[in-house]
Formats: structure tokens, sequence, C-alpha cells
């Protein structure tokens, strides 16, 4: 039933390279099934199963449910939405196999290779696709308020929401995407950046921008701190060990109520000034001072600034990074580490200042995110945050930069997208409210993703040395971290 | 061709550990400047745990390491490849995703980067092949190409001393004799001095200078290459058996 379909699926859409392959030569007709049915009748007996499998599954989960009476509990039947799930899956199923599955020429061969075929031109396009979005990003607090007058605080405000991102993406790039480190603890960091501006502020009164070096250096530090027992980790393991250090620097801010405040969080945490000018309504206000009228927009345009210079510088660090022998040896780290030793790397040295550098730009991120809020609790640093950090280094495509960019766009421009979709509502019910199932389009994009461009978005790394000029050897069929 | 019989590694008694299990049994071995030593040895003899011991990884409980007259036992891995020894491992483990002139440059990490131009015009005229596969990415190289970007890669370190684990491993009969070429003119031209890892019997001892038999981690022949060569034990374990 199902599984042969799927073994079918996997065996020959997993390597990119061999996607590619298989377009370019076209595609060989599939022989039919082994009992010499037709196509149509295997594929219709095969969602039929599919439909019978949900029929049982959603019997329970779907078709009863338990709802509170007066007395205890008391069951109820949604058979409606029972019958709807079996039809959609049987109907969806159908269309796979006719189209995809067990399909002469499946429609997805050809839009992987197109897709691929994007990816592979960015590095060609990647330079103007750089100074175009740069030149944007430049420009676009003007940009929304010429354009959308009215609505560009909201839109300054997700540009924010996604700069941050992209800074803390391009943070984690350094730890994850160029030293091979799986770090799932991410957050942390984030958190220890944000605490240390947000107590710095309440106990000695820092401004943000006396509090922000200190901020990237605390985090630095818990970096190495965390960094020291999990030298010898690699892998799973390494991935465990910083998921459980996140969670206690969460937990610990949390309990830790005298100093921290515990759940209640800190308010009242300063904005920054723009050299001891307060974007206030007042007469030494931001405002009055450059004559202009007072508007609560410019302090979101200011933030909007604060946080592109920061996410631009660590960018730039880390392309220069890569360039020097600390950056080099980091991308060698990941390759191999044995290599590494005996080529005569510290990979202790190494590891650390990977994990360093990485959490000084989450510590800056983080007192950014804590005067743009103005109030922190633990709540903000979760799991789930190092793991979309982790998704958007990931999809964009480890050690890429621009993928990050491209990659916090679609996922957080896309999560906020769905609040305005309110229409949808009206062909789904009253009760349906798009960003309640964000999870699951989210969930559904990254299985796409991995399938057509398993290696992320922009999967091809630039080399950083160049003799001559740029020959370039397409990559896609090396196997990752296999010496040999 | 020989330079004066001065001592620059000597392996004294050691002794290596996997957990309880025994990998190295008091091995004693030297290796004199300017020398081809090789070390040949059936599957699991312990020829690669030699290797990495000298490399300082894993340590040896017992006996000792002396470089250059210093006693290099204890000193972790990357501080022993500053002293001048350059190791191309087994299964060559270059960087598949860095390119061949990212792969040298890791090799020169601990070189004076003044020097990178000249001995990556060196290596070049040593492997041609490598030349014209600069800007290719180390994963896309034949085995042979990559076996020969290892050695490569070791030589940017400009060791005194060069450990190769089975260079001979997998590639085809022509590249090896290139390989073995390559290192026997290093050693005339240059005096550079070379321990061997190998299971190519044949070619690794007439390559060699002087050889060592090692059987479950013990040494249980050494003499010049010529000479184990010619001995009965030898020609029946690791030549006549291995050619069928």
């Amino acid at each position: 039933m199902a599984s042969s379909t799927t073994r079918v699926k996997t065996s020959d859409e997993k390597p990119a390279g061999d996607q590619a392959e298989q377009a370019s030569r076209g595609h060989a007709p599939r022989p039919a099934g082994p009992d010499g049915g037709s196509r149509f009748q295997n594929s219709l007996r095969d969602a039929a199963m599919a439909a019978f499998l949900v029929a049982v599954l959603g019997f329970f989960f779907i078709g009863l449910r338990t709802d509170i009476a007066p007395g205890g509990l008391d069951i109820k039947a949604r058979w409606t939405a029972w019958i709807v799930s079996i039809l959609v899956v049987f109907g969806g199923r159908l269309a796979l196999n006719l189209f995809v599955f067990k399909a002469e020429r499946p429609v997805t061969v050809g839009l992987g290779a197109q897709i691929s075929a994007v990816g592979d031109a960015l590095p060609g396009l990647g330079k103007w696709l750089v100074r175009a979005l740069l030149a944007f990003a430049l420009v676009l607090p003007f940009f929304f308020m010429t354009a959308f007058p009215g609505k560009e605080r909201q839109y300054i405000d997700l540009a924010i929401l996604i700069m941050t991102y992209i800074m803390l993406g391009w943070g984690l790039n350094i730890v994850v995407g160029l030293a091979g480190l799986l770090d799932l603890g991410y957050v942390a960091f984030y958190a220890v950046g944000a605490y240390s501006f947000a107590l710095l502020a309440q106990y000695f009164d820092f401004g943000f921008w006396m509090a922000l070096p200190l901020a990237g250096l605390l985090a630095a530090f818990w970096g190495i701190i965390l960094g020291f027992p999990v030298l010898r980790l690699r892998g799973d393991y390494l991935a465990i060990v910083t998921l459980a250090f996140g969670e206690i620097i969460r937990i610990v801010l949390l309990n830790w109520y005298q100093f921290t405040n515990g759940p209640d969080g800190i308010s009242g945490i300063p904005k920054p000034t723009l050299f001891g000018l307060e974007f206030s309504r007042g007469d030494d206000g931001f405002a009055a001072f450059f004559g202009l009228d007072y508007s609560p927009i410019h302090r979101f345009i200011y933030l909007y600034y604060i946080i592109l210079v920061l996410a631009l510088i660590t960018n730039v660090v880390t392309i220069r990074l890569r360039k020097l022998p600390i950056g080099r040896a980091w991308e060698a780290l990941r390759e191999d580490e044995i290599a590494c030793r005996s080529l005569g790397i510290n990979t202790r040295n190494t590891k650390l200042t990977a994990f360093a550098i990485g959490a000084m730009f989450g510590g800056f991120a983080g007192s950014f995110f804590a005067t743009r809020q103005g109030f922190i609790s633990p709540e903000s640093f979760t799991f789930i945050e190092s793991a979309m950090i982790l998704a958007i280094v990931v999809l964009g495509g480890l050690g890429s930069q621009i993928g990050v960019v491209v990659a916090s766009v679609a996922m957080i421009g896309g999560i906020e997208m769905l609040r305005n979709l309110g229409f949808l509502s009206q062909i789904f019910g009253s009760g349906f409210d798009p960003v309640q199932y964000r999870m699951l389009i989210f969930g559904l994009a990254m299985v796409l993703i991995m399938v057509w461009k398993p290696r992320g978005l922009v999967s091809t790394r630039e080399p950083t040395a160049v003799l001559k000029e740029k020959k370039l050897i397409d990559a896609e069929a090396v196997a990752q971290g296999e010496g040999h | 061709m020989r330079a004066a019989a001065e001592t620059l590694l000597s392996v004294r008694g050691v002794e290596t550990y996997y957990g309880k299990i025994i990998a190295l049994r008091g091995v004693d071995l030297e290796v004199s400047r300017g020398e081809i030593v090789t070390m040949i040895g059936a599957n699991g003899a312990g020829k690669s745990t030699l290797m990495m011991t000298i490399c300082g990884d894993p340590k040896p409980r017992n006996g000792q390491i002396l470089y250059d007259g210093a006693d290099i036992t204890a000193m972790p891995t990357h501080e022993i490849m500053r002293l001048g020894i350059a190791q191309s491992p087994e299964g060559r483990r270059i960087f598949p995703r860095m390119t061949v002139m990212e792969n040298l440059q890791m090799g020169a990490s601990l070189v004076d980067p003044s020097y990178f131009e000249d001995d990556l015009k060196r290596v070049s005229e040593l492997f041609p092949r490598l030349k014209e596969r600069l800007h290719q990415r180390g994963g896309t190289l034949s085995g042979g190409e990559q076996q020969m970007l290892a050695i490569a890669r070791a030589l940017m370190g400009r060791p005194k001393l060069l450990l190769l684990d089975e260079p001979s491993l997998g590639l085809a009969p022509l590249i090896v004799k290139q390989i073995f070429e390559t290192i026997r003119e290093l050693n005339e031209n240059e005096g550079l001095t070379v321990f061997l890892v190998e299971q190519n019997a044949f070619h690794a001892l007439k390559l060699a200078h002087r050889g060592y038999v090692m059987v479950n981690g013990n040494i249980t022949m050494s003499g010049t290459g010529a000479e184990l060569l010619k001995r009965e034990e030898v020609r029946a374990a690791y030549l006549e058996g291995g050619r069928h």
C-alpha cells in the first residue's frame, strides 16, 4: 500500500544533483504496477487505502471529541469533520498519485529542476540581488511612508522584526553554518543580551549605547562558558547539550525572582537616544531639536536604522572573518575535525571563538530587542525562538549570508502575512483564524524546501580564495562531510 | 644521498590502549633525518594507531616519543604539528566543500603567510594535476587527486618530517607509482624525512631505506627495504599472499 509508493518517491528524489540530471535526460516512463493493473486503478486503490487509514485513525482523533458537560465529560461526535477529512485525504492522495508518484512525467521533476535552477543562478545573480536588497533596506522606512501612508508604522515594525531575525540568523550562521556546531540553544545568548541591558538599566541606569557593548561581551562570555563543556561533542550530542543550555538560562531567569523579577519580567527599559536626544514630545526631544513636528514614527525609523546597522556589522564581520585564517579554520572544522588537528589547528580555541563571536552578535540583538520592546520576560526566550532562528539558517542554506535574508523575509514576513488573510474566514467559517495554522504552513514550507532544495535555498558555497579568475565547479553532488 | 644518521624521531616502548584493548605492545622505532622509513603490516596490526600516537591522539599509556631531542609524548596534537611534523592522515581527509586552494591554505596555517606563493608554486610543480584544479572543490577530485592534495596540503606546512598513512589506499597502480615517485623526489632533492605506513608492502619496501614489520601491535622484523623484501616471512605474508 502506501509504503511501496513512498519508497519509490524518496529513492529518486533525495539528491538534488540526481534530480537535475534526471530532468535533463528526460524522465523515463515508470513501469506499471507488478499486478499489471492500470495506473489509474493503482492510484485509486492507493488513495482508498490512505482514506481508510484516515478513517481508522481519525475516528478517535477527529470523529469523537470530549466536551465538558455538567457532571463530567461528554462525548460529542463530529461526523461531518471526519468525513470531510477522509475525502480530503482521498482526493489529495489520488491527485498526488496521478500527477506525482505514479505519473509518467511527474510535475515535481520539472518544478524541482526549475527551483534548483533559480537557486544555482543565485551566485551569478547574487551580486545584483544583494545590491538591490541593500539599497531597498536603506530607504525602506521612507518607501513605506510614501507608499503606505497610515500603515507605515506597522510595516516598519515588521521590518525591524525581520531585521532582528536576519541579525540573529547571521550570528547563528557563524556557529552552525561556518563552524558546523549545531546549536539549538542560541536563544540563550539573545536572552543574556536582553537581560544584561535590562538589568544594567534597572540597577545602574545604563543607557542603550553604553549597555550594548557590555551585553555583547557578557553574551560572548556565556558563549565560552557553554563552549567549554561541549568541546568534545559533535552533532546530535552537541545539539542536546546546547538545547539544555538554552532552557537552563530561561529557567534561571524565571526562578531567580529577587534579581530578574522572574516571570513578571522587567519593564521600563529605556529607549535608545541619538547622542543624548530622546525621541519624545518634549522641548529637548529629537523632533524639537531638528525643528520637525513630533511624530512617534521617528523612533521607529531610528530603531530600524539601529538594527540595520547592527545587522550589517554582523554581516561584514562574518564576511571578513571568513577570509581570515580563523574563518577558514571554522569551515575546515565543519568539514573534518581530525584533519584540522593534524594540520596543527587548535580545535579548542577555534570552537570557542566561534561560540563566543556567534554569541556576541546574539547578545547585541538581545539588547536591541530589550530596548525595542521596553519590556522583557523569560516568555520571549523559549525554545521555539531557537528553532526559528535555526530554521532560518538551515532553510537559507548553511553558511550562506543572502540565504538567511531570504529565509527571514519569507518566514517572519510570511507569518505576519497570515494575519492579513481575513477573507479566508469567510470561506472556512468565522472561527477560522489563519494565524492558528501558521505552524502547519511553516512545517509544510520546510518539507517542500527540504524535498526540492535539501541543502537550503542557497546551497552553493562561495570560495574565499581565488588565484586568477573564479572557476566554480558545481558541488551539489559532493557528499557533505565525506573526505573520500 | 642519505644524510648522516642523526635521529629525528624515536619511539621507545610505546604502549597504546583503546579502553581496555591494547593496540601497541611496546613499539620501538627510529627515524633518522633524511630517511624514508616504512612500516608494513596487515589490517589491524596497529600501524595507523602508531601514526596517530606519534601525533598525540590517542596518547600512549607507557613509553616515550622523542622528536628532534624533545619529548612530545604528552603534547597536544596541534602543538606537535607546530614542531615541523606534517601528516597526511588515513583516508586522506581533505576538506570536501572547500576548494583545492583553500585546502592548501589550511595546510599552510602554521607557516608565515609570505611563504604561501612560493610553496603553492612548489606543490603545483610536484603535482601539476592540482594546479589545473586549484578552484575546484576538494570533494570533486578523483581519489588519486585527493591523495595528491592530502600530501600537498601536508607539504604546505613546510614539515621536517612527513607522516603518510596509506597513501596508496584505493588507488590505481599507475597513480600509486606516481605518488611514490614524488615521495622519492622530495626525499632526494629536499632531504625530507618520511615515515610511511603502508599495506602495499612491495612498493613501500622498494621505496624505503629501512622498514619495520608490525604484527598485532608488535614490531617483529626490521631492516633495510631490500633486506626485508628478500626475507621469506615477509614474502609469504605480505607479497605472494597479497598478489594472487
